[in-house]
C-alpha cells in the first residue's frame, strides 16, 4: 500500500484563532489540532467548538488533520471525540498512552461514535507515548489496532517521568526513540518524532531532524510554522537518490508491462520493498519540489 | 559708480539689503557667518516668508522627525496664515498639524503620504481644498513642472557648517541620505537649513550645498534616533512574513531575471526583508551578484554591500541606522537625489535601470491595481512612495501582500484608491497562491515550470471573500478630501469624505 507522506505535523493550539484560522497556509503534511495541554480548563469548550468549525471549513479539505483530544478520564475527552468525529478529522491522537487498554478503550467511543452518525471513513488512531511505561507497552500498542496509523513520541512528559531533563544531544530519549521506531515498524505503521521546543535554533532543530531521519523516523511533530521548511529541507532525497529510485520504478514498470514476476535492476533482483521505498523517494522529492509532478 | 552704469543694468547696482553689499557693513569674519539665524523665528523673517506661500520639508526622520511640528508652531505663533505645506511625505508624527489646519495657518497639503489621526481628520472633512497626494517621483515632476513652488524650505539635517553645507549621515540624529531634501534646496526659492550641530567649514562631502542655503539655525534635536528607523531591522519570526517572503524570493530565482548584474529595490517592513535575505541565500550558493541596490536601503542590503553581493547602493532614503551611517562609510553606498531615483521627467532617473522591485499593498484588485494609501475603512492611512515610479519602470514588479489580514480581504473586485496602476504590476504573491498580470504570458509560464503555485487573480480574490466575506461598502460623501497624482501629473483617482 502506498505510504502517505507524514515529515511535518504542526501542533496547532485550538485555542489560538489565529493559528487555526492559518496553519494550512504553511502545508505541513498534517495539521494537528490541540484540545489537551495547550489550551486552558477555561477554554476548552471553545477551543473545542473552533476546532470543529475549522475541521468543516473548506481550508481544511485537502489536508490531513488530526485532533488531540482531551484523555478519556477527564471531564472533556469524550466531548471533544464526538465534536471532532462528526466533523470529520482524520486522526484521533491520543494522549498519553500507556497500555493497549487506552487504546482499545479509545476504539470502542470511536467505533461507537461513528456508527452513530453513520461515518463510513475510518478515524484513524495516533497514539502518543510519553511515559516509561507507555515505551515498554510500545509494541502492544502500536499492534492493538487497526486503526492505528502510527505511534509518536511525546519527549516532555516521558523526561519528566524518567526523572531528567532534555539536552540538546538527546541521549536520555535513545532508548524510547528506538523502542517507538522498532515497536512502530513491527506493527508496519508510522513512527513520529518528539518537538523541538526553542523554535529559534534552527542549527539545533536541523541537528536532531537529522538524526532521527537517520533513525528511521517519517517525520516529526512541529510548534512553529517555521520549522516546517527546515524539516522538509532535512527529508529532501538527494540527487543521486532520486536517480536511484527512478532508476527501481522504471525497472518496475518495464517488469509489470513485460508481465514478468521477478524485478531487476542491473542484472540484480529488486524486491518489492526496495520498490516501496523507491515510491517514497519520489513522494518525498515531487513534495520537496525538486522533481517535476510528471516524473 | 556712474561711470560703470553706462555698461550695466543700473537697478543691478542700486544699494539695497542685498548681501554683497553687506561688507561696507560688517566685518569680514561677521560675513563668514552671516547665514546664521539666532532662532527659527529669525530665519522665517529673513526668509521674507508671506501668508499664502508654500513652505516644504523633507521626511527623512520619518517616525522621529520633531522639526516640522516645532517650526509650524513658531510659524502659527507669528500669525502666519493660509500656508500651503509641501512635505515630501508625513508620518504619525505629524498630527499636531490638526490644530494648525483647523486655525487656517495651513490650508493646502502635498505630501506622499498621510497617516494616524491627520490622516483620518482630513478624510473627515477637515480640509477645505483636497490634499494632493504625489508620489516620490511625481513630486519633483511637479516641482519641476511649477505647479508646486517651494517659496521657503525647512530642512532639517544633523550637521551641517556655517555656510550650508550638509549631510545625513554624521552627528547624532542620523538620517542617512538627504535625497528628498536635495530637490527642495534646488528648487525652493528660500532654503533654512535646521541643524543638530555645527562643524567647521568646508563640512564635505555634502548632501546640500553652500551655494543653495540661505540661513542656517542651530537647533537641540531635529529628530528622535531612536524613531527615525522605519519599522523593524532584525530578520522576523513572523511565520506568515517568511512564508511570503520565501515565496517572493522563488519568483524572483525564477523569474528570468536573476542572472549575474541584476539590479533590485525592496521596501521595509518584515517581508521585503526577508525577501533579501533569502536571496542572499541563492545569490551566494549560485555565484550570482547585484550590480545595484535602489531606493529606500536597509540595513540588510548594506550587509549585502558588505559581502559582496551587491555592488553599488544608490539610497535616496536610508531606512534605517545602519544605512543611515553606511552612506558615510562604504564608497560604494552612494546617496542620490529623488530626481536621480525617479523623476518621470528626469533625464535620468535611475528606475529606468531598474530589474526587479518588491512592492507591498494594502488592497490589489482584479485588474491588479494597488492601493497603498486608504485603509479598509476608507481612512488615508498609507503612503504614495516609489510605488507607481518603480512599478511602472522596472522590468519585474512584484506586490507582495497577505491574501487576508484578520477578516479583510487584500484582494477585491475594485481597489478603494488607485495608486498603482494594474498595467504597471506584473505579479502579486500572497500566502495562498501567486497571481501573474496575463499579459505576462512567458513569466507566468516560467513560474508554475519551476513549480510555484500559480493562480488566476480571480480565483484568489473568490478565496478571499469565501474567507471572509463580502466586505460592506465604504460610505462616501461627493466632497473630494484628497487627489491621487499619478507621477506624470496626472489625477488617477480621487479620495472622497467619508460619510
Amino acid at each position: 500500500m502506498k505510504q502517505k507522506l507524514r515529515r511535518s505535523m504542526l501542533f496547532v493550539p485550538g485555542s489560538n484563532t489565529g493559528m487555526v484560522c492559518n496553519a494550512f497556509i504553511y502545508q505541513p503534511d498534517t495539521v494537528m489540532f490541540d484540545l489537551e495541554d495547550s489550551v486552558a480548563l477555561s477554554e476548552k469548550d471553545s477551543a473545542r467548538m473552533m476546532v470543529f468549525h475549522a475541521l468543516h471549513h473548506f481550508t481544511y479539505q485537502n489536508i490531513e488533520t488530526a485532533v488531540r483530544v482531551n484523555p478519556l478520564n477527564s471531564p472533556f475527552g469524550l466531548q471533544d471525540l464526538e465534536a471532532v468525529i462528526c466533523a470529520g478529522a482524520d486522526i484521533i491522537r491520543l494522549p498519553k498512552t500507556d497500555t493497549m487498554d487506552d487504546v482499545l478503550e479509545m476504539e470502542q467511543e470511536i467505533a461507537h461514535i461513528e456508527n452513530r452518525i453513520g461515518r463510513e471513513k475510518k478515524t484513524l488512531l495516533l497514539a502518543a507515548i510519553e511515559s516509561a511505561l507507555g515505551v515498554v507497552n510500545a509494541v502492544d500498542i502500536a499492534r492493538c489496532s487497526k486503526r492505528m496509523m502510527g505511534i509518536a513520541l511525546g519527549a516532555e512528559d516521558f523526561v519528566r517521568d524518567l526523572r531528567t531533563q532534555r539536552t540538546k544531544e538527546g541521549t536520555e530519549l535513545s532508548a524510547a526513540r528506538n523502542q517507538i521506531l522498532l515497536a512502530a515498524r513491527a506493527a508496519k505503521i508510522g513512527a513520529f518524532d518528539s518537538v523541538f521546543s526553542d523554535v529559534k535554533d534552527k542549527e539545533g532543530f536541523v541537528h536532531e531532524a537529522q538524526y532521527i531521519k537517520g533513525l528511521g523516523f517519517d517525520g516529526k511533530s512541529l510548534i512553529n510554522p517555521n520549522q516546517i521548511p527546515w524539516l522538509h529541507k532535512v527529508f529532501e532525497p538527494s540527487q543521486k537518490e532520486i536517480d536511484w529510485a527512478i532508476e527501481v520504478c522504471e525497472a518496475a514498470k518495464d517488469a509489470k508491462e513485460k508481465g514478468l514476476g521477478v524485478i531487476s535492476l542491473d542484472g540484480k533482483m529488486v524486491d518489492a520493498p526496495v520498490v516501496l521505498r523507491a515510491e517514497w523517494i519520489l513522494d518525498l522529492a515531487r513534495a520537496s519540489g525538486v522533481l517535476g509532478e510528471e516524473q | 559708480m556712474k561711470d560703470i552704469e553706462k555698461y550695466v543694468n543700473p537697478k543691478a547696482l542700486t544699494p539695497s539689503n542685498a548681501s554683497f553689499f553687506r561688507y561696507e557693513e560688517k566685518s569680514k569674519g561677521e560675513e563668514r557667518r552671516a547665514k546664521l539665524c539666532l532662532s527659527i523665528e529669525e530665519a522665517i523673517y529673513r526668509s521674507g516668508l508671506k501668508d499664502g506661500m508654500t513652505i516644504s520639508f523633507h521626511h527623512a526622520f520619518r517616525g522621529g522627525d520633531l522639526l516640522l511640528n516645532n517650526v509650524m508652531n513658531v510659524i502659527a505663533k507669528m500669525g502666519f496664515k493660509d500656508l500651503t505645506l509641501a512635505s515630501s511625505s508625513l508620518a504619525s508624527v505629524h498630527d499636531p498639524l490638526i490644530e494648525h489646519i483647523q486655525n487656517g495657518v495651513v490650508t493646502q497639503i502635498y505630501t506622499s503620504g498621510l497617516r494616524s489621526k491627520l490622516g483620518e481628520a482630513i478624510s473627515k472633512g477637515l480640509m477645505q481644498k483636497p490634499v494632493q497626494i504625489h508620489s516620490h517621483g511625481g513630486r519633483v515632476h511637479l516641482l519641476q513642472s511649477g505647479e508646486l513652488h517651494i517659496d521657503v524650505a525647512f530642512l532639517g539635517v544633523p550637521v551641517s557648517d556655517e555656510f550650508g553645507n550638509a549631510n545625513g549621515y554624521s552627528g547624532r540624529s542620523k538620517c542617512g541620505s538627504l535625497g528628498y531634501a536635495m530637490m527642495d534646496a534646488h528648487y525652493a526659492d528660500y532654503v533654512v537649513v535646521l541643524s543638530e550641530s555645527l562643524e567647521a567649514y568646508p563640512n564635505v562631502p555634502a548632501s546640500l550645498h553652500q551655494d543653495q542655503v540661505d540661513a542656517i539655525v542651530v537647533v537641540d534635536e531635529v529628530g528622535d534616533p531612536s524613531k527615525i528607523g522605519a519599522g523593524e531591522t532584525r530578520m522576523t519570526t513572523n511565520p506568515k512574513e517568511l512564508l511570503l517572503a520565501s515565496h517572493t524570493a522563488k519568483v524572483i530565482e525564477h523569474s528570468g531575471l536573476f542572472k549575474e548584474g541584476f539590479s533590485i529595490q525592496t521596501g521595509t517592513g518584515g517581508a521585503s526583508l526577508a525577501t533579501t535575505v533569502f536571496l542572499s541565500e541563492r545569490m551566494e550558493e549560485k555565484g550570482i551578484h547585484a550590480s545595484f541596490g535602489l531606493g529606500g536601503i536597509t540595513g540588510t542590503m548594506v550587509y549585502m554591500l558588505k559581502r559582496g553581493l551587491i555592488k553599488t547602493l544608490l539610497d535616496v532614503q536610508s531606512f534605517d541606522e545602519f544605512a543611515a551611517k553606511s552612506i558615510g562609510e562604504n564608497k560604494n553606498h552612494i546617496e542620490i537625489s529623488a530626481n536621480e531615483y525617479a523623476n518621470p521627467s528626469s533625464k535620468g532617473a535611475s528606475i529606468k535601470q531598474l530589474d526587479i522591485v518588491v512592492l507591498s499593498a494594502l488592497e490589489v484588485d482584479v485588474a491588479f491595481n494597488v492601493n497603498v494609501i486608504t485603509g479598509s475603512k476608507g481612512l488615508l492611512r498609507g503612503a504614495s512612495g516609489g510605488h507607481s515610479d518603480t512599478a511602472a519602470e522596472a522590468k519585474l514588479s512584484i506586490i507582495v501582500a497577505p491574501l487576508t489580514r484578520g477578516r479583510i480581504p487584500t484582494v477585491t473586485q475594485r481597489v478603494n484608491t488607485v495608486v498603482t496602476p494594474g498595467a504597471t504590476v506584473d505579479v502579486l504573491v500572497t500566502d495562498q497562491g501567486i497571481a501573474v498580470n496575463p499579459k505576462n504570458v512567458e513569466l507566468k509560464e516560467r513560474l508554475k515550470k519551476a513549480g510555484l503555485h500559480v493562480v488566476d487573480i480571480h480565483t484568489l480574490y473568490e478565496r478571499a471573500i469565501a474567507l471572509c466575506g463580502e466586505p460592506a461598502q465604504i460610505a462616501y460623501t461627493d466632497k473630494i478630501v484628497a487627489v491621487i497624482r499619478y507621477r506624470d501629473g496626472s489625477i488617477i483617482d480621487v479620495v472622497r469624505q467619508l460619510a
